[in-house]
């Protein structure tokens, strides 16, 4: 991939299985099919998806060679759940941005006692020492009211799209989600991908 | 001419790519990264696509429908190839009739599978040509022409593919036709050729030989090899995956891209040599396109410096060029301090998981619980061995439950607890295998243990599906791959007419019935079998009436995060259920196990109300 290239974006989604994070990475690659660009996407899957960590390499460009991205490469890191961020911050690149979760759940290491969970200080030290570009986002907050946590992944989808240099209207968003989601799921999911839009243009991050 | 534009995985691709090449029959053993071609597959109208009961029994049907003269693909995981290795030399001695397409889904690193191994070592093995796609078009578009130098060689053909290639997605550009060549379903007979005794055998592997010698005259001319001009100082030869990330770490270098992997082109690689200074091979696991191209007197290097296990990724193949003296170190960026002491994130049994009660229950046998460390390591034997097998279960190695001491391949339980007996150790044998892996390959292991007299005991949990890979039927689903309905294999039935007296079913989600099954079998001197039933949490959504700990009752004695439930966890050292989670009412394991009977639903009611 060219660094000249204005549309390059190396996007990594991490969080734990169930949250969903796979397809948002899809539906952004749809979306980014739509403007004609080349994509690889890679995620982890099998036995990692009962619980465990997932990871999301999505990679846009003009061309693009490898699935997967290397450390210091990312130019955005999308993270569903806090410790998942805090294990990948060295995949962002210098001045990346990292948008955040502000959610911790906790692996049973840490209910049987032998572990701690990271505390917020710790995390966010970590991601200083790479960006200043930092979001800690309540996502799990602002969906609250929409009465179904599973939004959550579109929620960060839509707080995500405010940042990519993609120039992909809302309408193409709006027929990419249709697209990609079952119509029983379709308006709540609309509401928070909304949901996740406002709240990113409310932050000074870019 | 049609074309559209798609996002698709290998796997997708694959599958599509096979329709257009007018595959009619299609055959697999789910085997993650391998599924997906078939449940893809299995979708069109007018392909015979089933879910074999084994990958030997897939390679087999395979054969057969390649004999009556159809396109047939047959798809399975790198370890799926091991056990239809036999079926698969055989189909490359008598040669096919309708083009045969071994899909070999190789796992490098590891990602979901009991071992690493590089399955290119087959086809040389074989005979046989193999292809490797580097990304999704290349899947959609090798496939075709895999098919035609199956029929234009007589041989099956390996069709290679990665985790990186299979689980990844990249644009393909889908040119929407279906060959129509109408193909004659028609059984030639040929003694000759499909009856492999010794004097026709021989006769043969000549044909075997011969066609390796073809078709390096075909892989000299073939579009999918190509040189790609560079600036000449540095060579790279690649394929697969590894040249996607080649491409990208040696920008300036010329390149001999290989599509057709076995058998190689001299010609083309003297050719390439003769146009660049140096030489390096970027391939993952074995040096084998590096060995080979070696045989030709070309010199080269590659795993001198590139690891010979594990994935490559474009951060190994740059570090690998650096230490080769091929490109210079990087500027550093700083490595971030991680905060430490990160707690890992191990996958877990799904809460509301049928195998949670019978994974406790076994967890608490003998001395285990005590004696066991957390590596599930220790000298003195517990009174209890367990055996495992492949599947979700074998998540219940890791703490808190650590109930399994073995895992090998699949079916593999029932055997390993077999040897254990006769070898003569003090304590009692478990063998635990799903119902899917039971019926894979655990059933000649039954008819082992009942003809030898094994006094082992046999726990079949049966979840009614293939879990791990997804959720696909096998023959105790009573569904075939295609959703038609069909007869379903009962387990019973199946162990009591193999000779097993003793048989118990019981409910999963009763934990004391459980208990007493597990217990009466393990005391029973012969062989015993305990099906333990209940529907996998994933396809039985329903869920109601979460459960939630009364602090007020609770004494902390950690008995229920013992049973490694992911919604029993615990926020400023108080234990909590995750209502959003939790199973609820088709569960309550944690309910029944509660010594001080702190656990309730959350509505208050009593359960059953």
């Amino acid at each position: 991939m060219s660094d000249l290239d204005q549309t390059k974006q190396d996007i990594l989604m991490v969080g734990v299985g169930g949250q969903g994070i796979i397809l948002a990475s899809d539906i952004l690659g749809e979306a980014a099919l739509e403007k004609g660009l080349d994509i690889k996407k890679t995620d982890t899957l099998g036995m990692a998806q009962r619980g465990g960590s997932v990871t999301s390499h999505l990679r846009i460009g003009q061309k693009v060679w490898s699935p997967l991205t290397s450390p210091a490469e990312a130019d955005i890191l999308l993270a569903f759940e806090k410790l998942e961020a805090a294990r990948w911050v060295n995949y962002l690149k210098p001045g990346g941005l990292a948008i955040i979760n502000n959610l911790a759940i906790p692996p049973l290491s840490i209910s049987l006692g032998s572990q701690k969970y990271p505390g917020d200080q710790e995390i966010l030290d970590s991601f200083k020492q790479r960006t200043s570009r930092l979001c800690l986002v309540d996502g799990s907050g602002k969906i609250a009211h929409l009465g179904d946590t599973r939004t959550l992944n579109i929620f960060m989808l839509g707080f995500l799209s405010t940042f990519l240099p993609l120039d992909i209207d809302s309408a193409a968003w709006e027929s990419c989600l249709r697209k990609q989601l079952p119509s029983r799921i379709l308006d709540i999911n609309l509401r928070a991908f909304e949901k996740g839009r406002e709240e990113a243009l409310s932050v000074n991050i870019r | 001419m049609n074309k559209s534009r798609k996002l698709l995985s290998g796997n997708e691709a694959i599958a599509i790519g096979a329709y257009h090449a007018g595959v009619l029959v299609a055959t697999a053993y789910p085997g993650t990264p391998s599924t997906e071609i078939l449940e893809n597959l299995s979708k069109y109208k007018g392909i015979y696509a089933e879910w074999s009961t084994n990958e030997k029994v897939a390679m087999e049907v395979g054969l057969g429908a390649s004999y009556a003269g159809v396109r047939t693909l047959v798809s399975m995981k790198h370890v799926g190839l091991n056990v239809a290795a036999d079926p698969f030399m055989a189909a490359a001695t008598t040669g096919i009739h309708g083009g045969l397409v071994v899909i070999s889904a190789d796992d490098p690193g590891i990602h979901s599978s009991q071992g690493e191994q590089d399955n290119r070592h087959f086809a040389k093995l074989a005979r046989v040509p193999m292809l490797e796609p580097a990304d999704s078009q290349e899947a959609y578009d090798l496939i075709e022409i895999a098919f035609d130098l199956s029929e234009k060689y007589d041989t099956p053909v390996l069709f290679r593919i990665t985790t990186r290639v299979a689980h990844s997605k990249s644009v393909v550009e889908l040119d929407e036709k279906r060959i129509s060549k109408e193909r004659t379903k028609h059984f030639h007979h040929d003694i000759g050729k499909y009856v492999m005794l010794p004097t026709n055998a021989r006769n043969r592997v000549p044909n075997m030989h011969k066609r390796i010698v073809e078709l390096t005259r075909y892989a000299e001319t073939t579009p999918v090899n190509q040189i790609i001009d560079g600036d000449g100082k540095i060579g790279i030869i690649s394929s697969g995956v590894s040249y996607e990330y080649a491409r990208e770490v040696f920008p300036q270098a010329s390149f001999l891209k290989l599509g057709m992997t076995y058998p190689l082109p001299p010609e083309l690689v003297q050719k390439f040599a003769g146009k660049v200074k140096k030489i390096f091979v970027v391939e993952e696991l074995d040096p084998f396109l590096e060995e080979n191209v070696k045989l030709l007197g070309v010199h080269v290097e590659g795993k001198k410096h590139l690891p010979r296990f594990g994935e490559l990724n474009k951060a190994a193949v740059h570090h690998a060029a650096v230490q080769a003296g091929l490109l210079d170190r990087a500027n550093p960026i700083a490595e971030v301090t991680l905060v430490k002491n990160l707690p890992g994130r191990p996958p877990l049994l799904c809460p509301g998981c049928p195998h949670s009660g019978a994974f406790f229950v076994l967890s608490t046998i003998g001395k285990r619980a005590k004696v066991l460390d957390s590596e599930g390591r220790s000298e003195e034997e517990t009174g209890l061995i367990i055996t495992g097998d492949i599947g979700c279960y074998t998540l219940a190695t890791y703490p808190p439950l650590r109930a399994m001491d073995t895992t090998a391949c699949m079916g593999a339980s029932i055997g390993q607890a077999i040897g254990l007996e006769k070898a003569g150790v003090n304590s009692k044998i478990a063998a635990v295998i799903g119902d899917s892996t039971f019926m894979h390959s655990g059933i000649t292991g039954i008819v082992d243990a009942v003809y030898n007299d094994a006094k082992i005991t046999v726990i079949i949990l049966d979840n009614g599906t293939t879990a791990m890979t997804g959720h696909q039927d096998h023959p105790g689903s009573g569904m075939s791959a295609q959703g038609t309905v069909t007869e379903k294999v009962d387990i019973e039935k199946l162990v009591r007419g193999a000779g097993v007296k003793d048989v118990q079913v019981v409910n999963s989600f009763d934990v004391k019935a459980v208990r007493g099954a597990i217990r009466s079998a393990l005391d029973n001197p012969s062989l015993s079998v305990v099906i333990v039933r209940g529907k996998c949490a994933v396809i039985n959504r329903v869920r109601k009436n979460p459960r939630q700990i009364d602090l007020s009752k609770c004494n902390d004695c950690g008995v229920c995060v013992m049973i490694g439930c992911q919604a029993i966890q615990k926020r400023n050292d108080k234990l909590y259920i995750d209502s959003t989670i939790c199973m609820g009412e088709e569960c309550r394991i944690c309910e029944q196990l509660c010594p001080k009977k702190a656990i309730g639903p959350v509505s208050g009611k009593p359960a059953g109300e």
